[in-house]
Formats: C-alpha cells, sequence, structure tokens
C-alpha cells in the first residue's frame, strides 16, 4: 500500500521533473562539460583541454573589468531599489485622495519590456537633444555625455535598473503591509510608542520574509537582466558597462567562442549559487516567519 | 435560395482553383537583416515577389532576421542545427567567420557560361575585395556602403565660408571645424564643427582615417593586423585632438544612431556617416546640404562596408542553382537600380549606374554620384579571421583613447598584442 502510494507520488511530479531536468540540470551539465573542452572551429572537433579554459579567464582582464562592474553594478542597484520599494509602498499603502492612481504610476516602469524602457532612456540621455540636457540647458548647463564617458555610463545603466525594479518589488511590500494585523500598531500606540518605533520594532521586522524575498530577487534580477545594455552602450565604452552575462553573450554568440562562453557561465552559475545559499543561511536567522 | 446556391458554387471553384495549382519545384530561405531606416525591408518583399511571379516553379520565403549582428547570429545557428538556408545577406566582413566554420560555398561552382562570367566581372573592385579570397567568390555585393561627409551649406554661409566647397584635407576640416564651432553666453557649445561619430564600432570610420593617412589595418589574407603601425597611430592621435586639442568635435563617445537628428537639429556642421542615411537626409534635412568625400591627408580614401549575399551549404544542388538564380536576377541592373533608390545604398555595379532609373535618380539628386565616384578611392573593410573578436579588440583600445584613459600610442600596441594572440592559430 505505502509503496503504491509512493509510486503515485512520482509519477505526479514527473512531468515537472523532466522538464527541469530537460531544461535546467542538463544544460548546466553540459555547460560544465563544454567548459573543459576547446571550442569546435572550422572542422576541428572539441578535444579535451582540462582547466585551460580557465586559466585563460584568469588571465582574462575584461573578464575581472566585468565581474567588478557587475559586483557595483549590485551593490549599487539592490539597496536602492529595495529602499525605494518600501519607500513607495509605505506611501501608498495610507489612505488618500488619487491612491490607485499613485499606486499605478509606481507600478508603470515594471509592465514594460526592458528593451522600452532602455529606448526611453535612451531619449533621455542623448547628448545635446535629449530630456536631461534639455533641462540642464534650461538652467544655463552644458551639454553631458552620460552613456559615452567611462566613469558615468554604469551609473547611467544603474539608474534605468532602479527606476525598472522598485515599482516591482513595492508591489510585495505593499501585500505584505496589508497582510500585518492593525492591532499590532493600535496597540503600540497605546503604549506611547511613536510612528518611527511602530516601524523599527513592528512593521519592518514583520516584512522580513518579503525583504528576503525581494533581495533574493533582485541579487537574481542584477546577474540577469542585461538587455538595456545592448540599446544603452553596447557594454562601452571599453567595457566600462558591460556585465558578466552581457561579456557572455559576447563571447559566445558574436566571437563563437562557446567553450569560453561556457567556462564563463560556469563562473556566473556558482556565483548565483553561492549568494542563493548565502542569503538562505545567513539572512534566514533574522527572518521572522509567523 | 439563388443567393446560397451561388456561394456554394463560388467556394467549390476556389477550391478547386487551390488545388489546381501545382506543388513548388523549389523552395528557398532568405534570411535578410535591415539596418537603416525606411522601407528597406518592404523593397526586399516586392523584388521577391516579383522574381516569383516570372519563376512560378520556385518559391521564396524571405526573413528578416533583425540586425546585421542577430542575422549572422541566426544564420550560424541555424546551419549548425542542420536547418541552414539558401541564402542570407549578412556582412561582408563575416566571410572568414564563415570560411573558417565551413558554412558557406564558392559561387564559382555556379558560373558557367560566359554570361554568368561577365555578371561576376560587372562588379566594383572595391566591393569584391571583402567577397573573394585564394582565388573564389564568396560573397556576391548587395547592400554596400561607403562613408561620406555630410555638411550643412547654411552654416557654412553663417560661419563666413564658401557654402558649396567641403574641407579637402584634414587640416581644412580643422579650420573650418573651428569657424563652425559656436558657443552661447555661458561658453557651452551649440553647434559643434564637426562629428565622427563612435559608438558600437567605432573602426569603421577610423579605418577611413587610416586609409587616408596611407596605412591599413590588415592585411588581405585577414592573419596579420597593423594596429600599432605609426599611420594607425597618428590617425588615432588626429581623431582625439579633434576633441581635445581643436576642441571642433564633442568629446566622449559619439552616438552613431542620433548622428542625423543631431545633423537636423544643427547641433553639427559637418557629420560623418553612411551613404546608407543619403535618402534619411534627403528626406528629412531641413536646410539645404552636401555630400562630399572624406577629406585626405596622404591620400583619399575611404572603407567599404555593408552586406553581401552568401551561398548557404546544407541544400540540394536544385536550390543552390535556384538561389544562385536568383541573387543574379535581384544584383541585375533593373532590381538593383530599385534598391539603390530606396536606401541610398551604393549600386556595386556599373551597370546599374548606366540605367535610365538610376540617370534620371541621379540628375535629381546629384549627392548620390559622390560615394561612386569616390570608390575609386575605397580599400576593403577591416576583415580578419575572428572577425568580431579582433575588430572588438580595435574598438576597445579605439574608445579608451577617445575617452582619455589611454593615449592613442598605448591603447594600440596593447591591441596588437591582442590580435597577435588571437591570429597567431591562423598565420
Amino acid at each position: 500500500m505505502l509503496k503504491r502510494e509512493w509510486i503515485y507520488g512520482w509519477l505526479l511530479i514527473l512531468p515537472a521533473l523532466s522538464l527541469i531536468f530537460l531544461f535546467t540540470h542538463f544544460p548546466a551539465a553540459m555547460t560544465l562539460i563544454n567548459s573543459v573542452f576547446s571550442t569546435p572551429r572550422g572542422g576541428k572537433d572539441a578535444h579535451f583541454v582540462g582547466l585551460a579554459n580557465y586559466e585563460r579567464l584568469i588571465h582574462d582582464p575584461v573578464f575581472w573589468k566585468v565581474l567588478v562592474n557587475n559586483l557595483w553594478y549590485a551593490l549599487g542597484t539592490i539597496p536602492v531599489s529595495i529602499a525605494l520599494a518600501l519607500l513607495m509602498a509605505l506611501l501608498v499603502n495610507r489612505p488618500f485622495k488619487g491612491r490607485a492612481l499613485a499606486r499605478m504610476a509606481f507600478f508603470t516602469p515594471t509592465i514594460l519590456p526592458l528593451i522600452a524602457v532602455a529606448n526611453i532612456w535612451l531619449f533621455f540621455y542623448t547628448p545635446g537633444f535629449g530630456l536631461i540636457d534639455q533641462i540642464l540647458g534650461f538652467f544655463g548647463f552644458g551639454q553631458t555625455n552620460l552613456l559615452g564617458t567611462p566613469s558615468s555610463a554604469l551609473p547611467a545603466i544603474m539608474v534605468v535598473a532602479i527606476w525598472k525594479e522598485a515599482g516591482f518589488f513595492m508591489i510585495f511590500y505593499l501585500a505584505a503591509l496589508q497582510s500585518i494585523p492593525l492591532q499590532l500598531a493600535e496597540a503600540a500606540r497605546i503604549e506611547g510608542a511613536g510612528r518611527w518605533t511602530i516601524f523599527r520594532r513592528i512593521t519592518f521586522p514583520l516584512l522580513m520574509p518579503t525583504t528576503l524575498f525581494v533581495s533574493i530577487n533582485a541579487v537574481i534580477n542584477a546577474f540577469r537582466l542585461v538587455d538595456h545594455i545592448f540599446i544603452l552602450t553596447g557594454g562601452g565604452p571599453g567595457n566600462a558597462s558591460s556585465l558578466l552575462l552581457y561579456y557572455i553573450y559576447e563571447t559566445s554568440f558574436r566571437f563563437w567562442d562557446t567553450a569560453y562562453g561556457a567556462t564563463l557561465t560556469v563562473v556566473l552559475l556558482s556565483l548565483l549559487c553561492l549568494l542563493a545559499v548565502g542569503q538562505f543561511f545567513l539572512f534566514d536567522r533574522k527572518v521572522h516567519y509567523k | 435560395m439563388f443567393d446560397k446556391l451561388f456561394k456554394g458554387t463560388a467556394a467549390a471553384v476556389t477550391l478547386g482553383l487551390l488545388t489546381a495549382i501545382p506543388a513548388h519545384a523549389v523552395d528557398l530561405q532568405f534570411y535578410f537583416p535591415v539596418a537603416v531606416g525606411g522601407g528597406a525591408a518592404n523593397t526586399i518583399e516586392t523584388l521577391t515577389q516579383d522574381y516569383m511571379k516570372d519563376h512560378p516553379d520556385v518559391k521564396i520565403d524571405p526573413i528578416y532576421a533583425g540586425s546585421y549582428q542577430d542575422t549572422i547570429t541566426k544564420v550560424i545557428t541555424a546551419s549548425r542545427g542542420g536547418n541552414a538556408p539558401q541564402i542570407a545577406v549578412a556582412l561582408s566582413t563575416d566571410m572568414f567567420t564563415l570560411l573558417d566554420d565551413g558554412l558557406i560555398l564558392p559561387f564559382d561552382n555556379y558560373v558557367k557560361t560566359d554570361a554568368d562570367k561577365a555578371w561576376l566581372e560587372g562588379f566594383y573592385p572595391a566591393f569584391m575585395e571583402n567577397s573573394q579570397v585564394d582565388g573564389k567568390t564568396w560573397g556576391i555585393p548587395f547592400q554596400r556602403s561607403t562613408p561620406v561627409l555630410y555638411w550643412n551649406k547654411e552654416a557654412f554661409k553663417e560661419a563666413g565660408l564658401d557654402p558649396n566647397t567641403p574641407p579637402a584635407s584634414w587640416d581644412e576640416m580643422v579650420a573650418m571645424g573651428k569657424k563652425l564651432t559656436k558657443t552661447d553666453a555661458n561658453g557651452n557649445v551649440t553647434q559643434w564643427g564637426v562629428r565622427i561619430p563612435s559608438s558600437g564600432f567605432p573602426y569603421w570610420l577610423f579605418q577611413g582615417l587610416v586609409i587616408e593617412n596611407g596605412g591599413k589595418l590588415a592585411n588581405a589574407e585577414g592573419t596579420e593586423t597593423y594596429f600599432d603601425s605609426p599611420e594607425v597611430v597618428s590617425a588615432l592621435q588626429y581623431l582625439v585632438d579633434l576633441s581635445t586639442k581643436d576642441k571642433v568635435m564633442e568629446p566622449g563617445i559619439l552616438d552613431w544612431g542620433t548622428t542625423p537628428k543631431d545633423f537636423f537639429e544643427r547641433r553639427s556642421a559637418m557629420v560623418w556617416t553612411t551613404t546608407g542615411n543619403l535618402t534619411n537626409m534627403h528626406d528629412n534635412a531641413p536646410f539645404d546640404f552636401g555630400v562630399a568625400m572624406l577629406p585626405q591627408n596622404k591620400q583619399r580614401g575611404a572603407p567599404t562596408g555593408g552586406g553581401n549575399f552568401y551561398l548557404l551549404k546544407g541544400s540540394s544542388d536544385a536550390q543552390l542553382a535556384a538561389a544562385v538564380d536568383f541573387i543574379k536576377w535581384i544584383t541585375a541592373p533593373a532590381q538593383s537600380a530599385v534598391w539603390t533608390k530606396a536606401t541610398g545604398y551604393v549600386a556595386p555595379r556599373p551597370a546599374t549606374w548606366e540605367t535610365s532609373a538610376m540617370q534620371d535618380y541621379a540628375k535629381g539628386f546629384p549627392q548620390v554620384l559622390v560615394a561612386r565616384d569616390q570608390l575609386q578611392y575605397a580599400k576593403a573593410e577591416l576583415s580578419t579571421h575572428e572577425n568580431q573578436r579582433v575588430t572588438q579588440i580595435l574598438n576597445d583600445a579605439l574608445e579608451a583613447a577617445i575617452t582619455g584613459q589611454k593615449t592613442p600610442q598605448e591603447a594600440l600596441t596593447q591591441a596588437q598584442a591582442k590580435a597577435d594572440q588571437v591570429l597567431a592559430a591562423y598565420r
């Protein structure tokens, strides 16, 4: 009897399991295998090269450049977009006139595809007659070239990502805020607690599960979303705004160096695994589940 | 009742007609990119329809595949997956990449009669440089371009220059640029003298400077680059100086896409860009403008650019023969004239320029002749084995020098070392 149930259970998850093996685990394993072979070129088959691709990676200045870029990108976008999301959620959680409109306005960037967003921002950033330069020009400033200058290209891309992400995270915070019982705040107020204390000691701790979920998503997105780079800078000038995944695309599908592309992918995969595991184990202790 | 009967009959007749049409003898797939604005994709569709009207046994499926980059990615992916199209338009510079991967066939097998040979020899030699290697023809020039200098005649007049005389040399371009650069009361520049766009693929216009300076970027076999030669370094120094020393060009990386708009908005009085923009400029410039050859230093010069037809492996002989026949048809003078007029691409054959359609067109719009006349000074666009990687190495070096992170000498010496590493395997 027990055995029968066991088989039944496996059969139920079989479709999902086969899909995840076919489209997630199998490609990941293939990537790992490809990374220890050479790139097949011009009739020459791939042959085993051991760790040669990884050795090349260590000596590849572009790899280190995009890795450091990606770390700055993550550090710059994740905290800001989460803080902004929380702020917006608190703002539109209280009743006021035009609340629905404000919620919609905050959420709109999320609905747009990233490519469309990038095209909008390309118009903002265009030197000379773009929106930013027109506003600056009105106040008598000269023109800027934010995307064409190495020091400002990456921050300019980060702003786009924050603009796009914050509204999405806001929705999660808004849902979480509405599930916090009102009595808690009321009781605290009777005890004489101020607004800040209520937020710090009650609301924020109760939001921790959401913060964990949102921050994991934010970390993944910081490494996963590179669409806007294609439109805005193409990774330039001189790789100043290139990120790890964009470099993987360039290596695999522009330079057709698929073995080295696989090696870079293995690095990205391990990095993401490490971050997710770290977040779950370190962060989880501070999370207060109901 | 009558009505119903009528409808029934009509349906039966239609069905009969549909089944009566014979199956096509040959099916062809044709991937093409669109890199310029306007109705380029529609023109390709129309031309293909016209061909099929005359050749009912051939069915061609033209597939718009995105940018040049998207198209080559799709072609290589489809070929590796065993579903190669028969015909593809891709950058002429991708020839070595396609050859090294063993994905393309030479056209020579299908050039048998004297008429065929005359067709193959009827293209401008400058365009064939990137299409032939080892005595075989791997590409047929189609949407080919070359950069030219556009200048705003009104701005020239305002600056006290002769509106009908563009700069003929590097020094003249700087001298005129200084007169054309205007600043407002706050000291901010409102109009720059010249704009040489540098985003994405700065190597292309830069190659123009290198040729004018008497240098070259690579050998014809695509195995050697000369990035750190004195001619190349001093050409980059000239480009960098335009922004830093002479202050006639906006500093930083300048975007390709917004260059025509920048010209229309009178933010740059002279711009370097492709002839592929000619129709766009003609239709949208709110002032009188001129088109000139790129200015010379030691000599005149410009790179060629744009796309070739390629013939892909993996299809039956009947399909490939039909594909070549289509390519012959679409590059013939009558069709080639339609294509050039719709886009501004340089007609790749002298015969096209002799058609009455093109002669009438040139009479009303003489600027189109500049690109043709420049062809005698043109050289093949930079193309090597592992082309995309090698050009990216050069692009990174150019961007580093333009944005002041490295000196031209430093950037190009490093680029040459990196290119040597990549190309060593092909020597």
